[in-house]
């Protein structure tokens, strides 16, 4: 096994043999459902024992240096190679996909959404795997372009096939749409139109790299430039401009945010899932990867601007999530407060921001994620996302009822459960953030994102007294609603543990991102 | 893991400035007795979690274990105790669990004077409330899930109590939070008490929010999360802190009001007695409450000097003071029994606050101490009779007193020990308080101890009448309720004689000059604590405090006792018999109702109906909403009219295409021309293919980009 890894083939492998999986799935006749079950499943476990082999082998004690690398040429005519490795920052995102996906696929065994077409929606599944653990590793520009767009097709397919087909009346133009049709393609343009920005961005900088030596879409090549201050000035300043355009899209940040309320209410269960534990973690991913490393400059110019956006979206979305009657918008709209607080401690440029934006990223990828499992199963028995409407699930369904409590405390950053960190160290680090950036704007962020937890614990605990509490009515109690089942236990039990056990034990994550950021921060700011 | 004990020789420069006024504790490091202390907060947490799964397969269905767990912590409470007394402890264990940037968050156990006094307090009242509550929540539906939380709670509290660092008091400090939630919830088919939970969430979360910056602020400008560390630099003058240490200082402060529920964040603790009784005796009345002022204590060290703090313990003597009195107040007006002791906590942790407001340290946690025991019994006393009567309102009770004789004699036990008559606890406790604050007073005479120094006095008196109205309407006159009145099984009673051993008692453990336990014991601490210590008991204030004590009761019992008319007359002073159905009319005996003042009283001051409707309703209403519609209308405008534009165009774009392209192929008879139906799924309805078109031209844009 080390010898797979050293030689480059391992981390290959995670990425693409999703891929493979997608084409065996192909060939396999749509009405044979086990073995497409079966399949998808070996496929991303897998993946995931692949992953865990990665984390075994991984140096911990050098997490800034890329590991397990391959860089072979892939486009020679623009230099564009295909170079992927993973260091300390990447590391716990991957795991997270592949995880993610794994649960995935064990939640669908039971659980096909309508129409019924179990084949299609697993190869979209796998190509969406690829996608995702291709961007986390990817070092090349172009490469990451790829895979940053080739999410986007499964994930639109996924909300337009199989995603609410409800009315959405859409205000201003006065439409009435199909749910899903308006999500999925508002998720599509609004991708879209932010990565269209983001290739040039990309482009900018390979071309500029040429004033320095071969013209080169490498990250890590770029980011010594970048760290020599081979890109300044107003220049800069746009290339910056387009990245963040993308990056901020995908995040969500306020306000290009009202794509997500929609895709992710929209879409069925193990898409919203996807959609909020992996895919908006690609946007934050790509300011720590690529944005902050090879822009520094810029970032320190635009660290304002993003706190100031940050603090805007936890304060807009916690209260948006007050006036939601639907569970699945109210979790859609809480993701825009809690990467509001990744994006704070990011906009900090310090090592305890950095920090605690990956250790918030990968909380709320478990977090969020087993809510919208949660939402998902609780929509499946009860027919309605209205939670005016439930009421007494701690009688109807003791099991739900503890898991949702469990998982809305992690939501709204319980101490000892895996949100915390993520929160608490994003406000820690605005009370000093980067000398240079203006203190007293970023402790003013502090306090007013302090305002936001309570907002955060404020809609939470509505949504707990909506759904799990008070008497249950007539119409449940007589539905005779059946407790949380076999194969959803087994793909939520994974993310029970690992929120505890993050929360107790944050060195799961900090042990890899620490030293890493450190180097980030040192080489991007010298010391920071 | 080293253990980090006493930093002895570093605080010798700042023994030497402040003199012999500053008392270093000599002790050992507790050896093994200390180094496994980590199994108090850990054993409890654990069984807390093995009832959850296990409990209901389990003898007693979860309260063996429960119980069990909670002897552990009694029993290794006690010996801790003893062997502090005897060699004193003072040591700090940590275990890495991570860093981040420069700073390393661990998880770790105190044991030292302060942390190992809580430790006993949890485990001794704990272990008594739970034997207790065997039997007072026999026939609950879910009584392996109260045991599950309630041990969550006590293990939470231990380990906010152990706690070395901020972070490690965070996580036990929520964790409290949470099971008060769960346990004040714990009737959640009613939805009165979920909105007193959510109530009693939201209030603490709001001061968690301040705290959190408090301790943000104070842990950067140390560069550490762990208090020795933060102390240490403080003293050798090598923080950051500044001119923010007053804002830490009072963030943290507020942190400490909302889990003490000083005034303005009081109006959380009252509703909470929709809780089970047992939970409002453990919880919301001997410790979890004082959370708060065992941070404030924890930080002593931090607030005892203005050079640190600024004049932030003005304020923290200003807040408790204000709240014992004003909460002292409510109390007055209350049919609720469990109320009435609720606010009562609330006043005598204003107490507690006040006296290490003012720097008297020994005083506010002699006061935790001996307050824990006969808060305690009273909320079990009340438990008690709510078991026999079925009702909390004390217009169903009276006459109690020969149905219940032994509830009534440990109920008048704890009452004596909550106004303070000589010798039971509460006299030496509240009487070392009221003598620190004088003593600050006369020596230091600033508005604001002066101000402590007579609304405690004035808290005693009250104290005293609504303590003798309560004694008067539930154990005196006729019994006014339904149900038949019964005495309570023994398994509820012997923990009640036990607390009542202990409210009797307690106070004896530090008389001034005589036996000082309690002062050798709290002041065991790893850095000096700055106070003043008395020779001997001020007799002069005895002799002032006592008979404003006794007049309260005095007044108490004629306004309320078998003497007076009220029980027998209704609020127009007409009479009644009291079995007719209007008798709860009748016993609306809450006569004092002096005009102004009643209505103030009896809304809470208004402050829970400013909050409802000043910030509550309006956020959860019109904000949230305005923001949700600006959200739809507004943000999203940009998209939906820029969609909106893409649509006409589509449509135009079809219309050309009908008109001109198909006709174009029509007339030159090409079928299904591939160019004309592709455009023409343009239109709406085809959109997948709209988009898949767009997402082609990217492709081909990216494609010529990359070649050329």
């Amino acid at each position: 096994m080390q010898e797979l890894f050293d030689s480059g083939w391992g981390l290959s492998l995670i990425v693409f043999l999703p891929l493979v999986g997608a084409l065996v799935l192909a060939l396999i006749p749509r009405r044979f459902e086990a073995g497409i079950k079966w399949t998808a499943l070996v496929t991303t476990g897998v993946t995931l024992v692949l992953a865990g082999i990665m984390v075994s082998l991984f140096d911990f004690s050098a997490t800034q240096e890329f590991q397990f690398g391959v860089d072979v040429e892939w486009i020679e005519t623009i230099n564009a190679n295909f170079h992927i490795a993973v260091d300390g920052i990447s590391l716990p995102l991957v795991v997270l996909s592949t995880l993610i996906m794994f649960l995935s696929v064990i939640y669908s065994w039971d659980h096909w959404p309508e129409p019924h077409n179990p084949k299609l929606l697993m190869v979209l599944a796998m190509v969406l795997a690829t996608g995702m653990v291709g961007t986390f590793l990817a070092l090349d520009l172009i490469l990451f372009f790829v895979f940053f767009e080739v999410v986007l097709l499964p994930m639109y397919f996924m909300i337009g096939i199989w995603g609410d087909t409800g009315i959405r009346k859409v205000p201003v133009v006065n439409w009435e749409i199909e749910m899903r049709l308006y999500a999925s393609i508002k998720f599509f343009l609004f991708t879209l139109a932010g990565s269209a920005f983001m290739l040039l961005g990309f482009l900018a900088l390979y071309f500029a790299s040429g004033d320095h030596g071969e013209r080169t879409f490498d990250i890590l090549e770029l980011t010594a430039l970048g760290t020599a201050g081979a890109f300044v000035g107003t220049f800069a300043f746009w290339v910056f401009a387009a990245i963040f355009a993308g990056f901020a899209v995908k995040v969500p940040m306020w306000p290009l945010h009202t794509w997500l309320p929609d895709a992710h209410t929209a879409a069925p269960t193990i898409g919203s899932v996807i959609l909020a534990a992996v895919l908006l973690k690609l946007g934050t991913y790509g300011f720590i990867r690529i944005a902050i490393p090879i822009l520094p400059d810029e970032a320190r110019n635009w660290a304002w601007f993003i706190g100031v956006l940050a603090v805007i979206g936890i304060i807009y979305g916690s209260l948006a999530c007050l006036a939601q009657t639907d569970v699945k918008r109210l979790i859609a709209y809480s993701s825009v407060g809690h990467m509001g607080f990744i994006m704070l401690g990011v906009a900090t440029l310090t090592t305890i921001g950095i920090n605690a934006a990956i250790i918030g990223m990968v909380a709320h990828g478990l977090i969020t994620g087993l809510l919208f499992f949660l939402a998902g199963s609780m929509a499946h028995r009860y027919h309605t996302r209205e939670m005016p409407r439930m009421g007494g699930q701690m009688t109807l369904m003791p099991q739900m009822g503890v898991l949702l409590g469990l998982a809305a405390m992690a939501s709204l950053g319980l101490p000892a459960l895996a949100g915390f960190w993520g929160e608490f160290m994003s406000l820690l680090a605005s009370f000093n953030p980067l000398p240079g950036l203006s203190n007293s704007l970023f402790r003013t962020l502090m306090v007013i994102a302090s305002v936001g937890t309570v907002l955060t614990a404020g809609y939470m605990l509505w949504m707990l007294r909506s759904i799990n509490f008070g008497k249950p009515s007539g119409e449940w109690v007589s539905a005779q609603l059946k407790d949380v089942g076999t194969y959803e236990w087994i793909a939520w039990a994974p993310l029970v543990i690992l929120i505890i056990a993050i929360g107790l034990y944050p060195k799961i994550v900090f042990g890899a991102t620490n030293d890493a950021v450190i180097n980030l921060v040192a080489s991007a700011f010298g010391g920071g | 893991m080293p253990a980090a004990v006493a930093q002895l020789s570093r605080v010798a420069v700042f023994l030497q400035e402040h003199g012999d006024s500053a008392e270093l504790a000599q002790a050992g490091d507790g050896g093994g007795l200390a180094a496994y202390a980590w199994l108090i907060p850990v054993v409890p947490m654990v069984v807390a979690f093995l009832i959850l799964f296990f409990g209901k397969y389990s003898p007693w269905k979860g309260w063996g274990m429960a119980t069990a767990a909670l002897g552990f912590v009694a029993v290794y409470g006690t010996v801790l105790a003893v062997a502090n007394l005897r060699d004193g402890i003072v040591a700090e264990f940590s275990v890495n669990v991570g860093d981040i940037g420069t700073f390393a968050i661990e998880w770790g156990w105190v044991v030292d004077g302060l942390s190992i006094l809580m430790f006993f307090l949890v485990g001794v009242v704990g272990l008594l409330v739970f034997v207790y509550a065997n039997a007072y929540m026999k026939g609950d539906a879910r009584y392996t899930w109260f045991f599950a939380s309630f041990t969550l709670f006590a293990g939470g509290m231990l380990v906010l109590v152990s706690a070395p660092n901020f972070i490690q008091l965070i996580v036990g400090w929520e964790l409290v939070g949470v099971s008060s939630y769960l346990l004040i919830g714990h009737y959640w088919e009613d939805m009165d008490n979920i909105d007193a939970a959510n109530k009693a969430f939201m209030t603490n979360k709001v001061a968690d929010a301040a705290l959190f910056i408090g301790a943000i602020i104070m842990s950067l400008s140390a560069g550490s999360f762990q208090f020795s560390e933060i102390f240490t630099r403080m003293i050798e003058g090598q923080t950051t802190l500044g001119q923010f240490g007053f804002w830490a200082g009072l963030a943290i402060f507020i942190g400490a009001m909302g889990k003490s529920a000083q005034f303005p964040f009081h109006v959380w603790l009252p509703d909470a007695m929709a809780g089970p009784t047992p939970v409002s005796a453990l919880m919301h009345a001997a410790t979890m409450v004082t959370a708060g002022v065992y941070l404030i204590a924890r930080l002593f060290p931090f607030y005892q000097l203005p050079e640190f703090s600024g004049s932030v313990s003005t304020i923290i003597v200003i807040i408790g003071a204000i709240t014992l009195l004003s909460m002292g107040l409510l109390a007055i007006v209350q049919d609720d029994i469990k109320r009435v002791l609720a606010y009562s906590t609330v006043s005598q942790l204003g107490y507690m606050v006040a006296a290490l407001g003012v720097g008297a340290y020994t005083a506010g946690l002699f006061h935790l101490f001996t307050h824990a025991f006969f808060k305690a019994l009273l909320f079990l006393g009340a438990g008690s009779i709510i078991h026999a009567v079925h009702s909390n309102n004390m217009s169903d009770m009276g006459g109690l007193r020969k149905y219940m004789p032994a509830t009534f004699w440990t109920f008048l036990v704890g009452t004596a020990a909550l106004v303070g008559i000589f010798p039971f606890a509460g006299f030496w406790s509240k009487d070392e308080i009221i003598s620190s604050a004088f003593f600050n007073a006369t020596n230091n005479p600033e508005f604001a101890v002066w101000f402590m120094v007579v609304l405690s006095i004035l808290g005693a008196f009250i104290t005293a009448f609504y303590m003798a109205r309560v004694v008067s309407l539930t154990f005196f006159g006729t019994y006014l309720g339904d149900a038949k009145p019964h005495e309570s099984p023994a398994v509820m009673v012997v923990p009640m004689v036990a607390l009542a051993v202990g409210a009797a008692t307690a106070g004896l453990l530090n008389i001034p000059g005589l036996t000082e336990v309690v002062t050798d014991w709290v002041t065991t601490r790893a850095f000096p604590i700055v106070e003043h210590h008395f020779a001997q008991p001020e007799y002069f204030l005895i002799a002032i405090v006592t008979p404003v004590v006794l007049l309260g009761l005095f007044i108490g019992w004629r306004l309320f006792g078998p003497s007076s008319e009220l029980h027998y007359t209704g609020t127009g002073g007409e009479a009644v018999d009291v079995s007719a159905p209007q008798r709860k009319v009748a016993v609306e005996r809450d006569t004092f109702r002096i005009p102004v003042l009643y209505p103030v009283l009896e809304n809470k001051y208004y402050i829970d109906d400013l909050y409802m409707n000043g910030l509550v309703r309006p956020t959860m209403g019109p904000i949230a909403d305005a923001t949700l519609w600006v959200d739809m209308n507004v943000v999203d405008a940009v998209p939906n009219l820029g969609a909106g534009v893409a649509r006409y165009a589509a449509a135009a774009v079809a219309v050309i295409d009908d008109n001109a392209v198909d006709g174009f192929y029509n007339v030159t008879g090409a079928t299904t021309g591939a160019t004309g139906s592709f455009l023409r799924q343009l239109f709406p309805g085809r959109v997948q293919q709209y988009v898949a078109l767009s997402f082609a031209g990217v492709v081909i844009f990216a494609a010529l980009f990359v070649i050329f």
